[in-house]
């Protein structure tokens, strides 16, 4: 079964896997003086700026949350952040095979380690940029409380969602150089086409309904719902979600591994 | 019970016509690609503890089969199996990175290769002492000499005992001192029972490390058998189409010889002999010899000179000429004559080899006519018998007189 000798090979190079996480975190912030004060400023800034443009000069109202002058910038950081995952695991994906041509052309090291690191590379900063949103939360006074775990079997979901869909775009991106240009553009698109810097309910109604077929839109909703409103999201509404993870998980790994030999002949 | 099996590899780079025809056959499943077979049904086998050797012109197919082996391209058909790591020493270096430190580095690479932590942590003094690079180990890698860098690779690459170990002769890993401590190493390796299969164009290594030679050609296995045999056969095959104006061709000591020339003549036999008139390749320093070149005629030559220059190992000429300049240049060749040259001087050279080049021209120099232009046409040795001991290029026998205990009127 190379599904299974796939995960094996995952199991034996864990250490690999993790010491490149790590490697990649470090190199960043290396030679700088403040090394990963760094990692925190950029969200930070984030935060302050929409806090400050949002909350205090524009002043845009969300129903139900017009008495606190934080409610849109908690609205805006719930939906960037996690955007900012999805995101970066797409792009990263995307292009991972590519970017180590010179390792998979010279070294035996099983491919499918370099999407887990890129993955989890991204995860990294997400946790980083979250652990800074969530101090600001507790110091706004807005603490999800226990609905903050309901995120944990979202971000799993929204994970595999992207893996699925990265890998399979990495490694048809080895044969067709075009999807790597063309996943930019559509992911543009797509941030566009998600309820981040507006709202859903402002849209108008044609709009609503074409938004609808957005994988995206049921996850990133629960995530402001979760740190707006403070509830739970209603987790029956996910399954199509769910599914279509299942296919692309499936998608994603079928292709890879019917390429997978051929990839080192393209690079 | 053998090692590495290699059962009936055959490999094939696909190409398209165009970049749409690959669309097209990934979404109709009609071939519209053609096939560049690189190897075809290569089968061998290597017992735990042997050498083997590899060899094959350039575009034979040895990278590939390599690559092969040590599994980092997949074989169109056929199987590689192989008992335990197989370890290949043909990429130093991957995985280091830049800003991190030699030691963090050593995880990496070492990790990459397939080691496990624990394993690299026991043998990091190991991998330090024999790197030799002190404390430059904590230290960022892109401070590091690539010397060092290559170094502190192979200590890496090697700090495990392999099973398999492949080999490019062509590694270069620092300098001369390091070079010996790495092939020593390899050596140990091969008497501890790793099998390893050896890459080289050097006669000289393949017959005093291998126990046997495989000789690709065209992605083919040609021939198979004793060091020996295989080198001479594949010589004779390099040999075989000379008739080309411009060829290069490896000599049997890795050197390359380089043939250019329009061919009406040639040089057919270049042999030096002592003053006995034996043929030699050692001479003593300061010995008479006499450098004989034979040269064939295919066609009519109105004015042949002969051009030799002795070159040092390094290529600097020590000494040439020509006819032209010694005033001796024949007229009137005939087509199919043969026309022998002998060159007799003394050997007042410095110790080391030297090389011969011969030039057959109409004047002074190759730029009007050059008929054939040979370097390496002939190689030999100089060794020191009779002289006291001296050092550099040339024999420049001295006659030193020394005088002691006089006074200063008389030393002006």
């Amino acid at each position: 079964m190379p599904g299974i000798a796939m995960l094996r090979a995952l199991w034996v190079y864990r250490s690999f896997i993790t010491s490149s996480v790590l490697r990649e975190f470090h190199a960043k912030y290396r030679e700088s003086l403040l090394g990963g004060f760094w990692s925190v400023a950029n969200p930070l800034t984030m935060i302050v700026i929409y806090t400050v443009i949002f909350g205090q000069l524009m002043r845009p109202t969300l129903p139900g949350h017009e008495g606190n002058p934080f409610a849109f910038s908690i609205y805006l950081c719930a939906g960037v952040i996690t955007w900012g995952l999805f995101a970066e695991m797409i792009s990263r994906l995307s292009g991972i095979f590519l970017e180590n041509g010179n390792l998979i052309k010279k070294s035996n090291l099983p491919r499918i380690c370099l999407p887990a690191i890129a993955a989890l590379s991204a995860l990294v900063n997400f946790g980083i940029i979250f652990g800074v949103y969530l101090v600001f939360l507790a110091l706004v006074g807005h603490w999800p409380g226990w609905s903050l775990l309901a995120m944990v079997p979202l971000l799993a979901l929204q994970l595999m969602f992207a893996l699925g869909l990265g890998v399979f775009l990495g490694t048809l991106n080895v044969f067709f150089r075009d999807v790597g240009q063309l996943t930019s553009v559509v992911l543009q698109f797509w941030f566009w086409l998600t309820p981040v810097v507006y709202t859903l309910p402002g849209l108008p109604g044609p709009a609503r309904s074409v938004l609808q077929y957005n994988p995206l839109l049921p996850l990133i909703t629960a995530y402001q719902q979760i740190f707006l409103e403070q509830t739970v999201p209603n987790f029956v509404s996910f399954w199509p979600v769910m599914v279509l993870t299942g296919v692309l998980l499936l998608l994603g790994a079928y292709f890879f591994l019917a390429r997978v030999g051929e990839m080192v002949d393209e690079l | 019970m053998s090692a590495l099996t290699v059962s009936n590899i055959a490999k094939a780079y696909k190409r398209y016509p165009s970049k749409w025809a690959r669309v097209l056959e990934w979404l109709t499943g009609r071939v519209t690609h053609q096939k560049t077979w690189v190897l075809k049904d290569v089968s061998f086998t290597v017992r735990p503890g042997e050498s083997v050797g590899i060899i094959g012109m350039n575009g034979a197919g040895k990278s590939t089969l390599l690559k092969i082996i040590t599994g980092t391209t997949q074989p169109t058909l056929g199987s590689v199996t192989a008992r335990g790591r197989v370890a290949a020493l043909l990429e130093l270096g991957m995985g280091f990175h830049p800003d991190f430190t030699g030691r963090q580095n050593v995880f990496m690479a070492g990790q990459l290769l397939g080691l496990g932590i624990d394993e690299i942590q026991d043998r990091m003094p190991d991998i330090e002492a024999f790197a030799e690079i002190g404390e430059y180990i904590d230290r960022p890698v892109r401070m590091y000499s690539s010397g060092m860098q290559m170094r502190l690779a192979f200590s890496v690459a090697t700090a495990v005992r392999p099973d398999v170990l492949i080999v490019d002769e062509a590694l270069s890993v620092g300098d001369a001192y390091f070079q010996h401590k790495s092939f020593e190493r390899i050596r140990e390796f091969g008497k501890q029972g790793t099998s390893m299969l050896i890459v080289s164009h050097d006669k000289q290594a393949i017959q005093s490390i291998c126990d046997r030679a495989i000789l690709l050609k065209s992605g083919e296995v040609c021939l198979e058998g004793p060091p020996e045999a295989v080198m001479d056969y594949y010589n004779a095959m390099l040999a075989d189409h000379q008739n080309q104006n411009v060829k290069q061709e490896a000599l049997a000591d890795g050197t390359i010889q380089t043939v250019s020339g329009t061919g009406e003549a040639c040089v057919i036999d270049i042999y030096v002999s002592n003053d006995k008139g034996e043929r030699v390749d050692v001479v003593g320093v300061g010995d008479a010899i006499t450098l004989t070149v034979l040269v064939e005629t295919k066609e009519f030559i109105p004015r042949l000179v002969l051009g030799y220059g002795i070159k040092d190992r390094v290529g600097q000429v020590v000494y040439g000429t020509n006819t032209h300049l010694t005033g001796q240049p024949i007229e009137n060749v005939p087509a199919g004559s043969r026309v022998r040259f002998d060159v007799s001087f003394a050997a007042n050279l410095g110790v080391g080899s030297f090389s011969v080049q011969t030039a057959l021209v109409s004047t002074e120099t190759h730029l009007v006519n050059n008929y054939e232009w040979r370097d390496l046409a002939l190689v030999f040795e100089v060794v020191n018998i009779s002289k006291p001991l001296f050092v550099g290029l040339a024999w420049v026998e001295p006659k030193i007189s020394i005088s002691r205990d006089m006074s200063t009127e008389e030393l002006r």
